[in-house]
């Protein structure tokens, strides 16, 4: 996540202090991903630097130092709103990488791993959709009560911020649950093979010529479906 | 100490006999309290409508017991399990399964009216269920008068109307999309937790995450449940606010 292009994009609205970035931030996006408020200030620094924040003027009474967006900056947002994200940029994902050790590795009981993983996984969603419960109730309630800010009305929706992160951490974790099954019924089917396929040459060479990821002297039958009886 | 409104003991359904015999669920133990509301999860052919069709009575076990609010079904004769059903328990299926010629109000008291109920109490229950989930002013209308999700939620009413405290719903928000299968397990979340029991089928882990617990099946056998529901450190530790 990109803390410059965040602040960036808060400061479109309007000028703001290093503090009250962070504040707003946070909240807009339910405190799932905190920054400390030494982060914001070297990032303004640095946008500062490139000629992308300015300074409003002095320091007020408490020593805060106000920011606003050069025409540069803005046009630095307009270009972020209209680009996608960047994919390369993706971190690497532990999970991916854990089980494509994990059967390649052999003795690793690779159908516990991605159940141990999915069940943990669930209880994870099962959390995110509660707390998703949680905010739809309290809009619903504000609803009723007719304070209910209409989409569009200028008035920041933090709700609906929030509610939009949420979503998103549900349906990733709803992705990984459905790639887990996948993994399991890959891994079942592997499993009935009559000749189980060998690990490919450059694992098998790391961990001993001739081993594979089923070995064959194992009830692979018993060891895909009844293990965990 | 509380009766659970569904308990399955050690429960098996084979088809066949000998070499031949297909194990649709081996012993399987299950629990769904009074106020709970539990996903069913697993592949194709793993045995989740297996599982429903015993916990509603519509199909015997080979062996372990069934048993509804304190009531053995596997002791029970068929006219007794029917009576059971049409007084305790309520199924939702994918398909609303709601009667097109009968207005909503009309399909959600006619367990009650089968049931011996008097007319006119049937539907005074019939609107009240209706009430509960939001749906008072289609009283009147017909099926395919309203939305795939508003007939789902006259079917849920219609599963609870009356006495019944058990819902068994099989793929209930199939059929729906994103938004209008969220709606309908909304109000089954509400119902539960306003008391009512609920076992929930689905292969969506979106929905499942809508239960208080998850039992996975594969051929046959539960191979895992997740627990309980988390505190509210462990709700906020799940968006990561925590670390």
């Amino acid at each position: 996540m990109s803390v410059k292009q965040g602040l960036m994009a808060l400061l479109a609205e309007g000028p703001m202090y290093g503090a009250q970035l962070r504040a707003e931030f946070e909240q807009r996006t339910g405190g799932t991903w905190p920054l400390n408020v030494g982060q914001v200030y070297t990032t303004l620094a640095r946008l500062e630097r490139d000629g992308l924040v300015e300074a409003t003027g002095e320091a007020d009474a408490e020593g805060r130092i106000s920011y606003r967006l050069t025409p540069a900056g803005a046009s630095e947002v307009t270009t972020w709103w209209r680009t996608p994200v960047d994919r390369d940029s993706t971190p690497r994902n532990e999970l991916t990488i854990k089980l494509a050790l994990a059967v390649t590795v052999p003795g690793v009981d690779v159908q516990a791993v991605a159940q141990t993983q999915r069940t943990s996984t669930l209880r994870h969603l099962h959390d995110l959709t509660r707390l998703k419960q949680q905010v739809m109730a309290r809009q619903r309630d504000a609803e009723q009560a007719g304070e209910g800010s209409r989409p569009g009305d200028g008035e920041v929706n933090n709700d609906l911020a929030w509610l939009l992160v949420l979503e998103n951490l549900i349906f990733t974790a709803e992705a990984e649950v459905r790639w887990l099954d996948h993994v399991e019924t890959r891994l079942h089917r592997e499993s009935l093979r009559p000749f189980p396929r060998r690990a490919s040459a450059g694992a098998a060479d790391a961990a001993g010529a001739g081993r594979t990821a089923y070995p064959p002297e194992r009830d692979t039958e018993t060891e895909a479906t009844g293990a965990r009886r | 100490m509380t009766t659970p409104s569904l308990l399955l003991e050690n429960v098996s359904r084979v088809h066949g006999t000998g070499e031949t015999a297909v194990h649709a669920l081996d012993g399987v133990t299950l629990e769904v309290m009074p106020g709970e509301l539990v996903a069913v999860m697993g592949p194709s052919g793993s045995g989740k409508s297996t599982l429903l069709n015993l916990a509603g009575g519509l199909d015997r076990a080979t062996s372990g017991r069934v048993v509804i609010e304190g009531d053995d079904l596997t002791a029970m004769d068929a006219k007794g399990i029917a009576r059971l059903r049409r007084r305790r328990v309520g199924f939702v299926f994918q398909d609303y399964n709601l009667i097109p010629s009968l207005t909503a109000a009309e399909n959600v008291a006619l367990p009650l009216e089968l049931d011996g109920e008097r007319v006119g109490q049937a539907r005074r229950h019939a609107r009240q269920a209706l009430e509960l989930m939001g749906l008072r002013e289609l009283s009147d209308r017909f099926p395919d008068q309203m939305s795939g999700g508003q007939q789902q939620r006259v079917a849920i009413a219609r599963a609870l109307v009356g006495t019944r405290r058990l819902v068994l719903a099989d793929e209930p928000t199939g059929a729906l999309d994103s938004h209008t299968g969220e709606d309908v397990l909304r109000v089954l979340r509400e119902r539960c937790d306003a008391g009512v029991a609920g076992l929930l089928v689905t292969h969506e882990a979106r929905h499942a995450a809508w239960a208080d617990r998850v039992v996975f099946l594969r051929d046959g056998v539960v191979v895992d449940t997740t627990g309980r529901a988390s505190s509210a450190e462990d709700l906020l530790d799940a968006t990561g606010a925590n670390r």
